[in-house]
């Protein structure tokens, strides 16, 4: 079976944000910038389930401007063997990503799709559901185990309370959880080898498709700091503004 | 138009966020539906029609309904959206689920997670862990969104209940299939609905050591939560789980032990009213979000904390 993983490249998750002086947008010029870590999940399974021997082949997808062909070869370094950049310096929003996405399954034509849950930049968590949606497949999100069985895979997902076990026919989208899997480090000699991995360079119009953006930021801003707190001496101390200060138990 | 508030619920039981939500699309428009969708969830539609603001309770009463799989609540959804100007649902797991699928089939953008209405089409969302607000427009004729219900104070009970109709299923897709749940059991409040949540980070050591929180959590009355680094770590599960990738809080009083403050935690808890941090790291970040901050030991300081409550 092949496994489409779409992979986002953003601003490294350690990175400390910040808005522009004219609260336009978020600075990400000469930020430092990473795979997001639930794709790194996303790829990752793919690649087990290949060691697996259920999977044939991954092709990794990415959308956006030419730097995610670095985020692509980290892809390919991890274990993808094949990967495509459409490449737009455009804002990409969930929407677009999820119609980009369904041009690709139809020349892909992909047993699976395999998705981080979120990113870690915009927090929107929608793509992976509007590919399931535009594609009329069946969705998993917030997986943390995945078992393909014939015509069907056995999921494991996330939930409010605990977890919840479906079987989704095949082919389906789902999105990766933290718990799915443990990302490998990529090595030097597999980053190597990732240069020669083919890499396919596509603009969203040979997709024939429409990525103009829905939602207009209107400003962003930092939110309201919290108030400087206060160091108390010992847990009698923390007690007692609880109590008569705070007035909270 | 109106405005449809798709309710979570256990189908005896709303779940908390309901009263949010209706709280939010208050600040849009008066005339607000519920849609309660179930399998023998009449209870559940009662209750909805007990909440100030709901005019109409609907109700999609159905065998296939009995769990809220993403493909029929969309169908289901998607078929209504089209008498209405705003479609919103909690940010919960239940509906960061299904309600993208609703945009992708209306063909509309969704707002994800507002935290505030600014008007009836422009809306306040936490974007990167809540470090930034954006201020967000939608052009498309119908608006799809989840709301952050600690953004939201929930919205009273109405002096007297709604009507309540019946709205008719649509078939099951087939595309997937329920087959069960494991479900935490716990005697204590939910974390998302608790007024008091005790946390703890790697600091506690080990998933043992979470019973120096449970003792505490128990004269507090309170729920436990926990860092992403202590799940990670195999701790205790992921629906402890409080910050950007988990659970969004903000209890009245918000204990953190053994939690050094990553951002991605911070992002889950900092609009709580009071935070307490207790952390032998005299440098830990969480002190700068701390009302009260005490360094010391946990395995010291938890024990006697609980003793002294």
């Amino acid at each position: 079976m092949k496994v489409l993983v779409a992979i986002k490249r953003v601003v490294d998750p350690n990175i400390k944000v910040r808005v522009k002086t004219d609260g336009s947008a978020v600075e990400t010029a000469n930020v430092k910038m990473a795979m997001n870590p639930f794709c790194e999940i996303a790829v990752e399974q793919a690649i087990r389930m290949k060691e697996a021997g259920s999977v044939t082949e991954i092709v990794v997808v990415s959308i956006g401007v030419m730097q995610c062909q670095e985020t692509l070869r980290t892809a390919l370094a991890m274990g993808a063997d094949r990967a495509i950049l459409v490449e737009t310096t455009a804002e990409i929003q969930p929407l677009a990503v999820a119609t980009v996405l369904q041009a690709i399954v139809g020349k892909e034509r992909p047993g699976l799709v395999i998705m981080g849950k979120q990113a870690i930049d915009d927090d929107c968590n929608q793509s992976g559901q509007m590919l399931a949606a535009l594609l009329g497949w069946p969705q998993a999100t917030f997986i943390s185990k995945i078992t393909l069985a014939g015509d069907h895979a056995d999921i494991t997902r996330e939930v409010d309370g605990g977890l919840e076990n479906i079987s989704v026919k095949l082919p389906a989208v789902v999105t990766a959880d933290l718990r799915l899997n443990e990302p490998r480090y990529v090595t030097l000699p597999n980053i190597m080898k990732a240069k020669k991995k083919p890499l396919e360079i596509i603009k969203p119009d040979a997709l024939g498709v429409d990525v103009t953006p829905r939602l207009k930021t209107v400003k962003v801003a930092e939110p309201p700091k919290r108030g400087a707190g206060v160091k108390v001496a010992d847990v009698a101390d923390l007690v007692n503004k609880l109590k008569n200060e705070a007035k909270v138990i | 138009m109106a405005i449809l508030v798709i309710a979570e619920h256990d189908n005896k039981q709303l779940k908390p966020g309901f009263a949010n939500t209706v709280a939010a699309a208050a600040k849009l428009a008066d005339d607000i539906h519920a849609l309660v969708v179930g399998s023998q969830c009449a209870d559940a539609a009662t209750a909805a029609a007990k909440i100030a603001g709901v005019k109409k309770v609907l109700v999609a009463d159905a065998p296939h309904y009995a769990v809220p799989l993403a493909e029929n609540m969309a169908a289901l959804v998607t078929s209504m959206a089209k008498n209405y100007s705003h479609v919103l649902a909690p940010a919960t797991g239940f509906g960061k689920n299904f309600m993208p699928r609703v945009a992708a089939l209306l063909n509309v953008a969704q707002i994800s997670d507002i935290s505030d209405v600014v008007s009836a089409d422009t809306f306040v969302r936490p974007i990167y862990a809540g470090n930034v607000l954006a201020t967000v427009q939608s052009s498309d004729p119908i608006k799809v969104i989840t709301v952050r219900i600690t953004g939201f104070d929930a919205a009273p009970d109405a002096p007297s209940p709604a009507l309540i109709e019946n709205v008719a299923p649509v078939a099951d897709s087939g595309l997937s299939e329920f087959k069960g749940h494991e479900l935490t059991k716990s005697t204590r409040p939910e974390l998302t609905a608790a007024r008091v949540i005790v946390s703890g980070g790697r600091g506690m050591g080990n998933g043992e050591n979470f019973k120096l929180l449970e003792a505490l959590a128990d004269k507090l009355g309170a729920a436990v939560g926990a860092s992403r680094a202590a799940v990670d770590s195999g701790f205790v599960p992921n629906d402890y789980q409080v910050g950007q990738t988990g659970k969004i809080v903000a209890p009245e009083l918000y204990v953190a032990v053994g939690i050094s403050g990553a951002i991605q935690h911070l992002a889950g808890m900092k609009d709580s009213k009071v935070i307490v941090a207790i952390n032998k790291d005299a440098e830990a970040p969480i002190f700068q979000v701390a009302n009260y901050w005490l360094v010391e030991d946990l395995f010291k300081a938890v024990p006697e904390l609980t003793a002294q409550l």
